[in-house]
């Protein structure tokens, strides 16, 4: 157990030094690294804070349910009841007074409203349930179609599911995306450490004859590609968060200038992590099948 | 210790280098294989080392048949031999003292008493002094003893030599065989494959004669 541990932290302390022997080769393979991970991330950030953006705009993913011009406040306190038991929905009422009043208060609309003989708006409820996928949210207008006294629900449901549509289409390339670069990293790791194998090729030679196992031969390669990978991604994170400390500025006026306040959510210590980790994994990978080819020479 | 029983070597193409040869070493001898270039000296030395396989016949070392050995456990097997190459085969981008160390490195020993025991085997051969040197800075003589004692660092039982002497002045060699005379009388087996017969009046080995790949 000791003899292992020993192996492994010799290997590892290798791969680091290995790392500093050619500096400007490690830093222009990590560049690589970096910004192969840096364009799926960035993306994948971005699509997040649109996805958060757009379940945020008023009236999207919300169903109002208006009441027929008839219906009495008892009826409405019936809808009110089923709202409750449902569960899994945030509801408010609005009552046809409010809705007139807001109404009063619209620009140009003043005298209009006054104007009117009777107030011709019925009660309403606006719903805002907590599953928000256009599925669920069609079928829960279709319900909500169906209680008694209920007049009209109106769901932009063209909008949400054209928004759904863009998300996914926006996922599913940057799943493409990020295939692409892994492969590309991958191809960098496995080309990286052929080149080390080549030049190692002595010292394989020898240490195979004096006894070396494969695992003591293929080890520090191993925790090259993963230590190489594992930098590549930090630098990724690094990247990401300097683009998104770039673009918040611009994003923050745009988005005054459309009446709302918004800012870029930049992912948490754990999205560093990942992006460590995913590069450590493919960077490992490389490492893998550039060894496993290579070391066939020496056979 | 190494026996072998109808060993045969045959290369892809068919050429047999080694053919239907049987010997029995014992543990403690000083064996010295001998005969002309390409009597199949080296191949011998391969096949005991198990960086060949055999093609028929079995090779047996303290124990275990090389000839029916997992590919995994050649390595271990290996780590019983010291082996000394003709072209010593050291590593030109380190010190001695590295050059040395690796085989204990392999074997897992902690890098502070893998120190010791390289630097050790440095004075052994007479080369502590030079541990930092570069080998490329050291004479031919001096590089076959930086090759020894890389060999002898990790204690094996059987020291294997291909034509540790080819190259060397006198002088040099005469010291080779010095050290190779001190490891035997220590108990270590030592097998050396060489066509110098210097070997046989100095240190009166046991001789396996090879001729054509066949035992005379």
């Amino acid at each position: 157990m000791s003899a292992w541990l020993t192996q492994h932290r010799a290997a590892l302390a290798g791969a680091f030094r290995r790392l500093f022997v050619a500096p400007m080769s490690t830093v222009l393979s990590l560049l690589v690294i970096g910004i192969a991970l840096t364009l799926p991330a960035l993306g994948y950030v971005l699509l997040d804070n649109l996805r958060e953006l757009g379940s945020r705009a008023a009236g999207v993913k919300q169903i109002s349910v208006f009441m027929e011009p008839g219906a009495s406040r008892q009826e409405a306190d019936e809808i009110a009841s089923r709202l409750r038991q449902a569960g899994g929905l945030n509801w408010r009422f609005v009552p046809r007074e409010e809705a007139l009043q807001r109404l009063q208060q619209t620009e140009g609309m003043a005298e209009i409203v006054a104007s009117l003989p009777r107030n011709p708006l019925p009660d309403a409820f606006i719903v805002e349930p907590q599953d928000t996928g256009p599925a669920a949210l069609e079928a829960l207008s279709q319900e909500l179609a169906g209680w008694p006294k209920v007049a009209h629900v109106q769901l932009d449901s063209a909008w949400v599911k054209r928004f759904d549509a863009f998300l996914r289409l926006g996922r599913l390339a940057l799943a493409l995306l990020a295939g692409l670069f892994a492969a590309g990293l991958v191809a960098v790791t496995f080309n990286t450490i052929r080149l080390q194998v080549m030049a190692q090729a002595a010292e394989i030679e020898v240490a195979r004859m004096i006894g070396a196992t494969d695992a003591f031969i293929r080890r520090p390669f191993y925790y090259y590609g993963a230590l190489q990978g594992a930098l590549g991604g930090l630098l990724a994170a690094a990247l990401v968060l300097a683009g998104l400390r770039l673009l918040a500025g611009p994003v923050g006026e745009l988005a005054t200038l459309y009446g709302t306040a918004f800012a870029l959510q930049a992912p948490a210590a754990s999205g560093a992590a990942v992006l460590g980790a995913g590069g450590a994994l493919l960077g490992w990978l490389g490492a893998q099948l550039s060894v496993s080819l290579s070391l066939r020479r020496f056979d | 210790m190494i026996v072998a029983s109808n060993l045969t070597k045959r290369y892809p193409g068919g050429y047999e280098a080694v053919r239907d040869i049987s010997f029995e070493i014992s543990a403690g001898q000083m064996v010295l294989i001998g005969g002309h270039s390409g009597a199949g000296k080296t191949t011998l030395v391969k096949l005991i080392a198990s960086i060949e396989r055999p093609t028929a016949g079995s090779l047996v070392v303290n124990g275990q048949n090389l000839s029916a050995l997992r590919r995994s456990a050649i390595p271990y097997v290996r780590r019983h031999f010291g082996l000394v190459f003709q072209d010593q085969k050291l590593l030109f981008d380190r010190s001695a003292l590295d050059n040395v160390l690796l085989p204990l490195l392999i074997a897992g020993l902690p890098r502070r008493d893998a120190i010791r025991r390289a630097q050790a085997a440095l004075d052994k051969v007479g080369l502590l002094a030079r541990e930092k040197a570069n080998p490329i800075a050291l004479s031919g003589g001096e590089q076959q003893r930086l090759a020894i004692a890389r060999a002898v660092v990790n204690r094996p039982t059987v020291l294997l030599a291909d034509e540790p002497t080819a190259n060397l002045d006198v002088e040099s060699a005469r010291a080779i065989l010095d050290l190779f005379a001190d490891f035997h009388r220590v108990g270590v087996t030592v097998v050396v494959a060489t066509h110098d017969e210097s070997w046989i009046d100095y240190c009166h080995p046991n001789v396996l004669r090879l001729d054509h790949g066949r035992l005379l």
